[in-house]
């Protein structure tokens, strides 16, 4: 399979192959650094990727709090993890990297504050 | 009012170069910023991937933001919100206005240029057809929806396949909306890839290149749009019509430096990049007054921005403490073949340290080259290159030893594709 690395802005074409003599299945190439090998072979095994969003906020300047998931969360979670999000109502103040909530559905990811609000 | 060093816009621009010009011991500094607070356009790019240079970890812009904010609040750099600079005259006097002082004359020892960029608008692309509501520029929409809580819409179409459209696509899917399609007038991206990959494709969101909207329908809110592919002049082929139902269209279809303030001062400005004429300084045509970030060109990535106003903060600390040495010597860089364009557009050798970092862009896509740097007739770099895309800029860095010694004033650089 070919596919363009995200990890960095410098965009790497992957090509990622079947290789049962490798550790983890797959041989990947095209990549400039490690973390990049990493993000092929996830994207064949588990592919996971960062949400970003925001959350309704009160008593602060503005009416939303910017989060991120501090860690790669499966993709297949996205939407399930936007509901959650979207449910969720806090109050100022905020400290960036605040944790707005723990293990997020179960996935050992914490959702936290991207800045904060007093 | 007097400052040594003024900075107009608190962007990431303007927060590095306040930082730097601290940092080498000028005190008297004053951020002037139109907003009601600090950090620019990143507080409403909450999505992730700044920072990878500046500080090695990947940060949304917010994140990235709050970092520069807090430096200038421990360096105790004095800062305006809500206040809009009207005028900059050629002797450093700027006039700006807030509620609270009213209309305000400041003079300046030296000032920083950080005002940033804008979106083009559909007045800019003139799109035929009714003008009913719906019609956002992207980054409209996105500080709505990310900063003031309002979703744009529900069913939307997207002009423009520029990184902010593209990030767009990807939000507004997440929020629930559903995106009907990114169309992009030329045959390639103007965005990262990896926006492509991570935006998109992640959600089978169509990119249609080579595309462009030749009407818009509805009476007070937009139904729908009408699509058609272009030909290689950017003319739309009659035959390829298709109608999209969308409740909201989204423009990302360029952006431009904000240069009024530029204008009024009587600075030089590059027809191409649309910013200021500046040196290996970040100096403008006017001594004294810099420039950098989106204000200079338009970049991609904010960490070069950052290091961009370092670079100006820097060098107008050094214009107030001791003055530049005036060179009987500079060297123009000029855009050769393939080459948009390049910044700085002067290079004045007694002011760089060690080496000059070039900015550039290509005009079309190339697979396979080589980027020739040459003074007058003679190669003195070569850089072998897989691709180059206009919608990734180049840095090229060049030793000052490649550029002593010899009587030739102007710096080429160029495309070469390999085997040729």
């Amino acid at each position: 399979m070919e596919t363009i690395c995200i990890v960095c802005p410098i965009g790497c074409r992957l090509t990622i192959t079947k290789d049962t003599t490798s550790p983890d299945g797959y041989l990947v190439s095209g990549n400039q650094c490690k973390r990049g090998e990493r993000y092929g072979i996830l994207e064949m095994t588990n592919p996971t990727r960062v949400i970003t969003s925001t959350v309704k906020i009160n008593k602060a300047h503005l009416k939303r709090l910017p989060v991120k998931t501090n860690g790669a969360i499966p993709k297949d979670m996205n939407f399930k993890c936007m509901e959650l999000i979207n449910s969720l109502e806090i109050e100022a103040p905020i400290k960036v990297g605040q944790v707005i909530i723990k293990n997020i559905l179960d996935t050992g990811i914490d959702l936290v504050a991207s800045r904060s609000m007093d | 009012m007097d400052y040594d060093i003024v900075i107009i816009g608190g962007g990431p621009a303007g927060l590095a170069a306040a930082v730097e010009a601290k940092k080498s011991r000028v005190d008297n500094i004053l951020i002037i910023e139109r907003d009601r607070e600090l950090g620019g356009i990143l507080q409403q790019c909450i999505h992730n991937g700044f920072g990878l240079h500046e500080f090695k970890e990947e940060l949304t812009g917010p994140e990235y933001a709050e970092r520069f904010i807090d430096q200038v609040k421990e360096l105790q750099i004095e800062y305006k919100l809500d206040t809009m600079v009207l005028n900059i005259s050629e002797d450093k006097i700027i006039s700006a206005v807030n509620s609270e002082d009213g209309l305000i004359n400041i003079k300046a020892k030296s000032i920083i240029l950080s005002m940033g960029c804008r979106e083009r608008t559909r007045g800019a692309i003139n799109i035929p057809g009714t003008r009913p509501s719906g019609i956002f520029t992207a980054g409209t929409a996105q500080r709505y929806i990310n900063m003031e809580g309002y979703m744009v819409g529900k069913k939307i179409f997207i002009l423009g396949s520029g990184d902010i459209g593209l990030i767009m696509a990807r939000r507004l899917t997440l929020e629930g909306a559903q995106v009907m399609g990114v169309a992009e007038l030329l045959p390639y991206s103007g965005g990262l890839t990896r926006n492509i990959t991570q935006c998109l494709h992640d959600y089978n969101i169509p990119l249609l290149l080579s595309h462009t909207i030749i009407r818009i329908d509805g009476r007070d809110r937009i139904q729908g749009i009408e699509l058609s592919e272009v030909d290689e002049n950017r003319r739309p082929i009659p035959g390829t019509e298709k109608y999209y139902e969308c409740d909201t269209l989204l423009l990302s279809v360029g952006l431009i430096p904000e240069n009024e303030l530029s204008k009024s001062a009587n600075l030089k400005l590059d027809n191409i990049t649309g910013g200021p004429i500046v040196n290996e300084s970040m100096e403008t045509s006017r001594e004294g007054i810099f420039a950098c970030g989106n204000v200079v060109h338009v970049h991609d990535l904010v960490d070069y921005v950052s290091e961009e106003g370092r670079r100006a903060g820097k060098n107008a600390a050094k214009y107030v403490l001791e003055g530049f040495s005036n060179s009987e010597r500079t060297i123009q860089t000029k855009s050769g073949k393939g080459i948009r364009y390049i910044v700085p557009q002067q290079i004045r050798l007694e002011n760089l340290d060690n080496s000059i970092t070039l900015f550039m862009r290509s005009d079309d896509v190339y697979s396979d080259l080589i980027i020739n740097v040459k003074l007058g007739q003679e190669v003195i770099k070569r850089i072998k290159k897989r691709t180059l895309t206009p919608g990734e800029m180049e840095r090229v860095n060049i030793d000052i030893n490649l550029l002593k010694g010899t009587a030739r004033e102007t710096l080429v650089v160029e495309i070469e594709k390999e085997g040729q």
